[in-house]
């Protein structure tokens, strides 16, 4: 059944996908603001005003303007930015890897530290660890990853200045890669030492967007860690005289992980938007920090091409968490 | 029994101090700040709060980079934060009740509709959609609570229809409409009563998402340039964060507290309302 379910949540994902491009459509040529006024010097003549209207299109009728969009995006074509004059898709697809590897090493960190906090807290269930945690947890996820990557910048950056608060990488440290993941290749080629000088920057970035989603993921499965507890087969464990914390790892974690996955799953799409503020505050050249650029400079073209980068990525993002739901749960596979 | 008291409920006293003190600082602006937050002074750049050397006591939390008072213009930042909090969650608001109300209580082809657009626009992160919006309608106040009205009536629309979905297959929904009681009074006397202390929640954390959405465009700056704002604050500190800390230490800090303390508003105000909670 999974090939054609595979098919059919493929398929489901068009509509959205399609409601996405029609809002960004809509909401960047309806809403009043003339991108050509911007673009154009003041002594530039109407005659000026309207050749560059007819450049970009912007002459046409709103219905023929959304079609001819529609085929140019068919093709990968997003059009030329404004303000950089460089192919919208190619500036895209450049900065698009470095956005990657930051959401990517926030959800390994977020997961990390969450299945370990969960563990921590229902094994010392009680005492003051799990008093933390909780304090910790309710902290954490109220305030947003803006407020946390300032707070971090603060903190670690200038009042203790331990890691660096801007960029991916010292622009006085060769960097003999071919990708522009730089931490997955340095880690794929061995090179370890140029990953230790890579990570630091990615430290502070990757924690602001992870400390809600943290606590999500510990209060999730610490629930459902200790509903997991309080089964037939847990108690069964016990009595054959298995030690706590070997039910705790090989009984009831494995049953406790599903609801967690599930939540964490939804929040990822989050964690990615996240990225937007979060590239800005730390200078991290993904396509998030471009979109601060091309709003400023009302560059419509770049933000279209952003917008639409990060929608394709949720809709991604989203068939993988349920692909992943399917291979982690048996009730779900078998059915 | 009591539900008020610091010892009953510590987060709706909190929450209500935090709201408070925003209200003052809005309200008596004028009369609270020492300076006038967008006077500067250029003798007095950079100046560092009171408890540290260097300082001038005419300037209690500082200077900025052009010399303006840091306290006053935290005070004065409240304006705006207060205004968009308050009037853009209360859009949301009702947009998001009015809808999730409709489509969770009729369904069909009205609950279609709505959860489908309601999808479409959470498959956007939300601050992309702020960002965005503003860029194209351009910097303003007005600019900023459209933003907020558009990223947060989605998520207040979606609990509230999840909510009434379940509620309206509840006794006292369906005895209502047996005994033939209109759909506009079933709404307003049978629902919405019973939909109160979620409100209540969802109105805290809205607010307090609104004082983020506001200092995140305003740090961008795409809110009012004529205002203090603490987002701009923080903008303006960020380039002498080695050399003075505490202008954006400062703004970030309000911001934080505000935040947590609307949130606790929110979570206290159910507690208190909440029968089931009253325990």
């Amino acid at each position: 059944m999974s090939g054609s379910y595979l098919a059919k949540r493929l398929l489901l994902t068009l509509p959205t996908l399609f409601g996405v491009i029609v809002i960004i459509f809509v909401l960047l040529r309806v809403v009043p603001g003339d991108p050509i006024a911007m673009m154009v010097p003041p002594e530039a003549g109407p005659e000026d005003v309207a050749r560059l209207r007819a450049v970009y299109g912007l002459d046409k009728s709103m219905v023929q303007q959304f079609a001819i969009f529609l085929g140019a995006l068919a093709r990968g074509d997003f059009g030329t930015s404004i303000s950089l004059k460089q192919d919208v898709f190619g500036l895209v697809v450049g900065r698009l890897p470095a956005t990657l590897e930051l959401a990517l090493v926030s959800i390994v960190f977020s997961l990390a530290a969450g299945l370990a906090l969960a563990l921590i807290a229902t094994h010392l269930r009680g005492r003051w660890p799990e008093w933390l945690i909780d304090g910790f947890n309710s902290v954490a996820l109220a305030l947003p990853e803006f407020l946390w990557a300032l707070l971090l910048v603060l903190a670690l950056g200038v009042l203790v200045p331990l890691l660096p608060i801007s960029g991916r990488f010292d622009p006085a440290v060769e960097l003999p890669l071919a990708t522009q993941f730089y931490l997955i290749e340095s880690l794929v080629r061995g090179d370890f030492s140029l990953a230790a000088h890579l990570l630091p920057y990615l430290i502070m970035p990757a924690l602001a967007l992870s400390l809600p989603l943290i606590a999500v993921i510990t209060r999730v499965l610490k629930s459902s860690l200790q509903d997991a507890l309080a089964q037939d087969y847990v108690l069964f464990a016990r009595i054959n005289g298995f030690s706590a914390a070997r039910i705790l790892v090989r009984y009831a974690l494995p049953n406790a992980l599903i609801p967690a996955i599930t939540v964490a799953g939804v929040h990822f799409i989050f964690l990615v938007g996240g990225t937007v503020l979060v590239e800005l505050i730390f200078s991290y050249p993904g396509i998030g920090n471009m979109l601060y650029g091309a709003a400023v400079y009302r560059d419509l073209p770049l933000i279209q091409g952003v917008t639409i980068a990060f929608a394709v990525l949720f809709v991604l993002l989203n068939l993988l968490i349920d692909l992943l739901y399917l291979v982690i749960n048996p009730r779900v596979r078998h059915s | 029994m009591r539900v008020w008291g610091w010892r009953a409920n510590p987060r709706l006293v909190f929450g209500a101090f935090v709201a408070l003190l925003l209200l003052v600082c809005t309200l008596f602006a004028p009369l609270l700040a020492p300076h006038d937050p967008m006077d500067q002074d250029l003798l007095n750049q950079l100046r560092p709060p009171v408890v540290m050397t260097g300082n001038d006591p005419a300037f209690a939390l500082g200077t900025d980079e052009l010399g303006r008072d840091l306290f006053s213009r935290l005070i004065y930042g409240a304006q705006p934060a207060v205004l968009v909090m308050v009037v853009g969650a209360t859009l949301s608001g009702i947009v998001g009740v009015g809808l999730g109300l409709l489509a969770g209580y009729f369904g069909g082809w009205i609950d279609t509709g709505v959860s489908r657009v309601v999808e479409i626009f959470m498959s956007f992160p939300p601050m992309l959609i702020a960002i965005v919006l503003a860029a194209v309608i351009g910097p303003g106040l007005d600019t900023v609570i459209i933003a907020v009205v558009v990223i947060g009536w989605t998520r207040v629309c979606r609990v509230i229809r999840g909510e009434v979905l379940a509620m309206r297959e509840l006794d006292f929904v369906t005895s209502a409409r047996a005994a033939g009681v209109s759909h506009l009074r079933i709404i307003f006397h049978e629902l919405v009563p019973n939909l109160a202390p979620l409100l209540a929640v969802l109105f805290g954390l809205e607010m307090g998402r609104a004082v983020v959405t506001e200092a995140v465009l305003a740090f961008i700056g795409f809110s009012s340039s004529d205002i203090a704002t603490w987002g701009a604050m923080i903008a303006g500190g960020r380039s002498y964060l080695y050399q003075a800390w505490w202008i954006t230490a400062l703004p970030v800090a309000v911001i934080a507290l505000s935040v947590l303390g609307l949130n606790a508003l929110g979570d206290g105000l159910r507690q208190a309302t909440d029968p089931l909670l009253r325990r």
